[in-house]
């Protein structure tokens, strides 16, 4: 257990890290659409993570954190190359499905560019003509662009204030696409849950088929805590088991974002506490290099 | 002298009770509710067992545990011997003495408990299962390796089970558990004031020291599918005990609702993340001030006794039919009454109730009286027309079962029946050669002794595939003397010596 060594990290921003770790095993069953549930250290939360890539040559899986929280926040200063994860457990999920479309849109927000990326490469190999839209604040959070490059036949990147590419989200990016392109089969769209409800929108009156891949709060991943249940249509679904793609068209997101806010007053407790405890050892950090000094044959 | 026969007038009446930390105080606190009996209470307790000829608790226990065998060795102050004699047949005491329902089973065939109140065999159980942790006992036979490998998928009860009696008969077995952590329901259902994790640790401790490998974090289905389990990785033969888990809700209206989870979603976060411990564990968990919880099954008790020790103020239990057919335990029932929660029998919500915020804000209930008898044999629950009534209520939780666990089902060609469980004849083999599954996932939810008597049960059925000598051989007749060249009268394993 808790073999899950981290073999590469990558800093796109100071909010969003790459993390890749090495697990053969999991490299060689993830499928695009998948996810695992990391846990950094004993004590720690479950978390759910799109698999952003994977690689079955190096036996690597690639996760890509934004630290908003207290656990990626905590992952962001403790995960360096060469440590492990106490707990990597995947791949969960219903792979998405990829197979018929001619001409695809793939779709990223933010964080979510990376998970669309291992859409973008099977649509590709697949033998569709792929439209990328990725989307990003600002010119500065820009990632994978280049990645995207390689396996899309076209590129649009959006920011919201538009320092690169067209100015506003990717609504706009598929509005574009969409004008250009009338015979657009199906739209894979992640990130953020108002961002693929634009996209759904977006797409709606085209009829254009578009998965969205969701992202509710999960515990074990299994199926077994119905934490993560969704409003598709008239159904409740299990985002871990079900899911985590579904129709866009049928998604309630405003439910979904109503769920993902059920801990915000315990998370900001957490944050809270753990940036006491940071200051603390911080100050414990100081003092010990501060009595070092006066006193270096303690050491 | 000669020692006296017992008789029913002989043995001392009284059932020995169990010392039991104060209601008021133990519904804040995670400590055990009832304390281990002492060495005398054991005694005493072993005393009122009569020795009878007919056994009726041995048939009465799902795993056939000798009972009468293993209460003469109390008597006899010989605990280890006692020990020995229960872990042949369940290598769990600690836990099954905690959790067995017993009143449905051993105690509740009791021939004592004919006349007076029956011989408290789950306690006793417990006394010499707690003795034998306390003194680092094991039973740990001579093993022949069989040669043969042989995959367990979940680290609950059932595989626990199984994977032991697959060990004693001399095979390779290695355990997959897709938690961080194995022991199933037992680690992430059962709250800690009920059954400690201690005592499954050194519970577990004991399965690995028969050579058993666990493998946790490993999600079979979707990390290698069952089929590769029996091809490429080379596993003899595979039992599959992965539990239920896919819990059911009403489909009334405010369940999407923040506040409203299911029992399992409770107690998980609780037990096996420790939400309890936040913020020194990162699992949270809001608890609730003013809790329902829906349902009255041995998962309703604990998701009760644990909203209580989170500190809420009130604590309901809503519960379509009486009293008389909750299906938990009433040890826990009684426990939960005394540790103050309110029993709304003959009740059952209509509709959530919420506020702006999508977080819950009370209840409607309609009350109901029972009608005609149902297909289970129960009386049939109606609502009463105009009859519904709203509380307050901040956390609404649903411990009303659970469906069959789709997992297994999405990723391998198993033939499942109508309801989505897996189909297996009667010696739980599936329509995949070597593969067998018991437990949860083939019956629906149930209890942790009857999942362990399907993992036993279906460790029978491999080591009949398996060609291992096995006087509990299914193809061994009541009457033949020998069957397949093996005594009648050679118990136990037949690959296996005692050391």
């Amino acid at each position: 257990m808790s073999n899950f060594e981290i073999v590469a990290r990558e800093d796109f921003s100071p909010v969003t890290y790459l993390l890749e770790i090495r697990y053969p095993l999991l490299a060689k069953a993830a499928k695009p659409g998948q996810f695992v549930i990391v846990m950094s250290h004993p004590e720690g939360e479950r978390i759910p993570l799109t698999i952003a890539d994977f690689d079955r040559a190096k036996g690597t899986i690639t996760l890509v954190i934004q630290a908003v929280g207290k656990t990626t926040k905590e992952m962001q200063r403790t995960c360096k190359v060469g440590t492990s994860l106490y707990a990597v457990v995947g791949p969960m999920g219903v792979p998405s499905q990829l197979a018929h479309a001619k001409k695809a849109l793939v779709v990223g927000g933010g964080l979510g560019v990376a998970p669309t990326f291992p859409q973008a490469r099977a649509f590709q190999e697949a033998g569709a003509y792929v439209i990328g839209v990725i989307g990003f604040r600002t010119k500065d959070l820009i990632f994978w662009d280049d990645k995207f490059r390689g396996v899309c036949d076209e590129v649009i990147v959006c920011t919201d204030d538009g320092s690169a590419g067209i100015k506003g989200t990717v609504a706009e990016g598929i509005k574009a696409a969409v004008a250009k392109h009338k015979d657009i089969d199906e739209c894979v769209a992640i990130g953020p849950p108002i961002m693929m409800k634009g996209c759904a929108e977006a797409t709606r009156p085209h009829k254009i088929k578009t998965m969205v891949s969701l992202n509710p709060l999960m515990v074990d991943g299994t199926g077994m805590c119905g934490g993560c249940r969704v409003k598709i249509g008239s159904q409740i679904k299990f985002a871990c088991v079900d899911g985590p793609d579904f129709d866009g068209h049928q998604v309630d997101f405003d439910d979904l974002m109503a769920r993902l806010k059920r801990f915000t007053a315990e998370e900001r407790m957490a944050m809270e506490h753990w940036n006491d405890t940071c200051r603390l050892m911080k100050r414990a950090d100081e003092m010990a290099s501060a009595s070092s000094k006066s006193d270096p044959e303690l050491y | 002298m000669a020692a006296k026969k017992k008789t029913i007038r002989t043995i001392p009446q009284a059932r020995t009770p169990a010392v039991e930390q104060d209601p008021s105080e133990r519904a804040r606190n995670f400590s055990e509710v009832s304390f281990a009996y002492t060495v005398d209470q054991a005694l005493v307790e072993a005393d009122r067992c009569l020795q009878c000829a007919d056994e009726p608790c041995v048939r009465g226990c799902p795993v056939g545990i000798d009972i009468p065998g293993f209460i003469r060795k109390i008597a006899e102050r010989h605990y280890q011997g006692a020990y020995d004699i229960i872990t042949d047949t369940n290598l769990l005491p600690s836990v099954c003495g905690r959790v067995c329902p017993q009143e449905n089973q051993c105690e509740g065939v009791c021939t004592v408990g004919e006349t007076l109140e029956p011989v408290a065999i789950g306690r006793l159980e417990r006394f010499v299962g707690d003795t034998a942790i306390k003194e680092g006992w094991a039973n740990v036979p001579y093993i022949e390796p069989s040669g043969f490998r042989v995959g367990i998928v979940g680290a609950g009860p059932a595989g626990m089970a199984c994977a032991a009696d697959m060990a004693k008969a001399g095979c390779d077995v290695t355990v997959y558990e897709a938690f961080h952590q194995p022991g199933g329901v037992l680690k992430y259902g059962i709250p800690d004031f009920r059954l400690p994790n201690e005592v499954i640790d050194a519970e577990i401790e004991k399965l690995r020291q028969l050579g058993i490998k666990f493998e946790c974090n490993t999600l079979v289905g979707r990390l290698f599918t069952i089929e590769q389990m029996v091809t490429e990785m080379g596993f003899d033969a595979v039992f599959v005990g992965t539990g239920a888990g896919y819990p059911s809700f009403m489909g009334i209206p405010g369940e999407s609702l923040n506040g409203v989870l299911s029992a399992n979603e409770l107690l998980t976060r609780c037990n096996l993340m420790r939400a309890r411990d936040y913020p020194n564990f990162d699992t949270p968990l809001k608890p609730g001030r003013h809790v329902a919880v829906v349902g009255a099954g041995n998962t309703a008790m604990d998701a009760l006794r644990v909203s209580l020790r989170l500190g809420a103020e009130s604590v309901h239990c809503i519960y379509r039919r009486s009293r008389k057919e909750a299906p938990a335990r009433v040890e826990e029932v009684h426990h939960a009454e005394e540790e103050g929660v309110d029993f709304n029998w003959l009740a059952s919500p209509v509709e959530i109730l919420g506020d702006a915020n999508s977080t819950v804000r009370g209840l409607r209930c309609v009350k109901m009286e029972l009608g005609e008898p149902d297909e289970s044999g129960r009386r049939r629950p109606m609502p009463v027309p105009g009859s519904e009534f709203e509380f307050q209520a901040d956390m609404v939780v649903f411990a009303i079962g659970t469906n069959a666990n789709p997992i297994i089902g999405q990723t391998s060609k198993l033939k499942l029946n109508k309801r989505g469980y897996i189909a297996t004849d009667e010696h739980l083999a599936t329509s995949i050669a070597g593969v067998y599954a018991g437990g949860d996932i083939v019956t629906g939810a149930a209890t942790v002794i009857e999942a362990m008597g399907a993992g036993r049960k279906a460790a029978r059925g491999m080591k009949a595939w398996l060609g291992l000598r096995d006087t509990e051989s299914i193809y061994q007749s009541a009457t033949a003397e020998t069957r397949l060249g093996i005594p009648r009268d050679e118990r136990g394993f037949a690959r296996v010596r005692i050391a």
